[in-house]
């Protein structure tokens, strides 16, 4: 790819292989190397555009990789990772964002899209590598900190076959069909739902998330359009907005006549995401330009017709916002009720394989929450996408629209 | 439409505007005041207008004269702190809505698509979907936008998206139409070529305008009449009747009839926007 001769690239730096020879402790290999004095560099000549137009120097790639590999083969000689694994990690990472940043330079503009989402998936995986490596090399305490690959292993492990409670991560999906056999569809959908943790996760966040939301989009828009209901409003929202939810876990398990049921845990994410929802309306629903206010007066709308076609829409951004923000605290709020009461969940999975020191399967449980949050933001995503269709092809901001 | 509406037509070469029979506008003593800390700020004192079934009728003043004030109390977004305000519904007995604002932002909805946002003042007004489609289609095709009825605004250009907001203005056919400093935000070519859009449609349409700008080119080039406003209050200095031929085209502001009207209203200006900026300094 870096070879590809790309007159667009831009091209003007200095090339920097020639420092990569004044490394002094470099034991650049062969391949990158060699390369560097087989090319020497014109001086440069002419005009600036000239330059511009040189053929692209991929081989300033060289000094950058030289020194990443020159760096860890001397770290790792004089057992560095074991003395301070901190410092070599930063060491390496700066060079990494060297070598990256000069890719980006070489790389044909046309590729480059592809470069940095390569970049952005590469990124993570190496540092997966990088603790699998630590850990194998016990420079990471391998018993805190296991390897990925032994995660890996405890997702696996936690999803074919139950545990000791009769749950598995994902509810073993692949049954339904003998399921359905033994205990109809209904049956079969339910004892697979019993049986995971994920979706007994999932499904308090989303019920609850789906129960805060409605009322919060209506108080809120109340709030933003009703300047007596705002100040009546405001100091008691206000006060329960910075109150961290799961405190009224308690009070709200007395609620209920099965305190121990999914009853209160539902309730509190209803509640938290309430005021985010809330909270963010209302600032969207204040935050409508006064022109478009104007408009809808001038045109005739009624109140209705005003909050449908032109305060709605117009603070949906910034609702929606508050739905990603909601949604988040949702997640908190489950784990966090997960570690204190339930049977199930990515929480309860989690706090469990502490308790009786399995680090690999706690690991897998703290994955697992990853995975659901990142899910659940791109679920969300996809639903503003078709609910704001304007907002498509924008690609430029987030930022609501003035 | 335009053809039935021909015959009504006013047109400042054949009588006086003063001849006409009933004025369309009449904006008697109009005063209004703003509540301010301290001082109340008065932002209109003793405006009287009256404006022509069909004249169209430029105000110009220094920035902050209460011209855009005026406009929001015609448009009825204000209420007047005294004075009287009419607009008299025509007599062929259709119903429309009082007026239609173009607005100097555009305002158009960018959640709403061209075609939509053109159709914006029929659906308030509960027309079904067919006909405010068809209907808010047709001026979308006047406007020269059919290739863009579906798109949403963030896909327009400046002088595009204030194309939309005068199909919008004009598919809800108003008695009266009201534009505040419609073309301020555009570059100097798109003005140009919207200036002359704008007269095609009115020429068309023979509405009743009542256009605001802080551009006296723009206001001779454009109107019947031009109205000349004192910074604070905003009070009426002087009217100039503009009779230059119609159709007018760009090329007859460099004449010297042009070039005289210019001067005149720039004479009744000038001390105007001295004082302004005098008091801002």
């Amino acid at each position: 790819m870096t070879s590809t001769h790309d007159p667009d690239a831009p091209a003007s730096a200095p090339p920097p292989h020639v420092r990569g020879r004044e490394h002094p402790a470099d034991p650049a290999p062969a391949d990158s190397a060699a390369a560097a004095p087989a090319q020497p560099q014109p001086p440069a000549p002419g005009s600036a555009s000239q330059r511009l137009l040189r053929r692209v120097p991929h081989h300033r790639l060289a000094a950058p990789s030289a020194a990443l590999v020159g760096f860890m083969a001397v770290f790792t000689l004089v057992g560095g990772w074991q003395l301070a694994w901190w410092a070599g990690a930063l060491v390496t990472f700066a060079l990494l964002v060297w070598l990256a940043q000069t890719g980006q330079e070489v790389v044909p503009r046309r590729h480059l899209r592809a470069y940095e989402r390569g970049l952005a998936t590469l990124f993570p995986l190496l540092l997966l590598a990088g603790w699998e490596l630590l850990a194998g090399t016990g420079a990471l305490s391998a018993r805190w900190f296991p390897p990925p690959s032994d995660i890996a292993v405890a997702v696996w492990e936690l999803s074919v076959e139950p545990e000791t409670g009769g749950t598995s991560l994902l509810g073993r999906p692949w049954r339904l069909p003998e399921l359905i056999g033994e205990l109809g569809l209904a049956g079969a959908l339910g004892a697979i739902v019993e049986e995971s943790h994920v979706l007994a996760t999932l499904g308090r966040v989303f019920i609850g998330f789906v129960l805060g939301l409605a009322p919060g989009i209506v108080v809120g828009a109340l709030m933003g359009a009703n300047r007596t209901v705002r100040i009546m409003l405001d100091n008691v929202m206000s006060a329960f907005y910075v109150l961290p939810k799961i405190a009224i876990f308690p009070i709200v398990m007395l609620l209920f006549a099965n305190p121990f049921g999914e009853g209160p845990i539902i309730t509190v994410v209803a509640v938290s995401a309430f005021f985010f929802v809330a909270f963010n309306t209302m600032a969207g629903v204040q935050g409508v330009d006064r022109i478009f206010l104007d408009v809808g007066a001038n045109y005739g709308a009624n109140r209705l017709q005003m909050f449908r076609h032109v305060i709605i829409p117009g603070a949906l951004p910034v609702i929606f916002a508050g739905f990603r923000i909601a949604l988040g605290a949702a997640l908190i709020v489950v784990v966090a009720v997960e570690f204190v009461r339930a049977d199930q969940g990515v929480g309860h999975l989690t706090i469990y394989y502490w308790e009786v020191l399995s680090p690999p399967r706690m690991y897998a449980g703290l994955f697992t929450t990853m995975a659901l949050g990142v899910l659940l933001t791109f679920g969300l995503l996809a639903v503003e996408k078709r609910v704001m269709p304007w907002r498509r092809n924008r690609g430029d901001d987030d930022l609501p629209t003035g | 439409m335009s053809e039935a509406h021909g015959a009504r037509r006013h047109d400042p070469h054949q009588g006086s505007p003063a001849a006409e029979p009933a004025p369309k506008i009449v904006a008697d003593r109009l005063h209004k005041r703003f509540p301010a800390a301290g001082e109340p700020v008065v932002a209109l004192e003793e405006l009287s207008l009256t404006v022509a079934e069909g004249e169209l009728v430029s105000v110009v003043g220094p920035s902050g004269c209460g011209k855009t004030t005026f406009l929001r109390l015609l448009a009825g977004l204000e209420e007047p702190t005294s004075g009287s305000l009419a607009i008299r519904a025509s007599d062929d007995g259709a119903q429309r809505p009082q007026n239609a604002v173009v607005f100097q932002e555009y305002g158009i909805f960018p959640w709403k698509t061209v075609l939509q946002n053109v159709a914006f003042g029929l659906q308030m007004r509960g027309v079904a979907r067919r006909e405010r489609e068809e209907q808010a289609q047709a001026w979308v095709e006047r406007v020269g936008l059919a290739r863009f009825a579906g798109a949403y605004p963030h896909e327009l250009s400046g002088g595009m998206k204030q194309r939309v907001s005068i199909a919008r203005a004009l598919a809800n056919d108003p008695e009266v139409l009201l534009m505040d400093e419609p073309l301020g935000a555009l570059d100097a070519q798109t003005r140009t070529v919207m200036q002359e859009e704008i007269l095609d449609l009115w020429e068309r349409d023979q509405k009743t305008v009542v256009y605001i700008t802080h551009s006296i080119d723009e206001a001779v080039f454009l109107s019947d009449r031009v109205v000349v406003m004192t910074a604070h209050p905003g009070r009426k200095k002087a009217e100039h009747a503009i009779d230059l031929p119609r159709p007018r085209r760009w090329e007859q502001t460099g004449g010297a009839d042009f070039a005289a009207l210019r001067l005149q209203i720039w004479s009744d200006l000038e001390d105007e926007v001295k004082r302004t900026m005098a008091g801002q300094a």
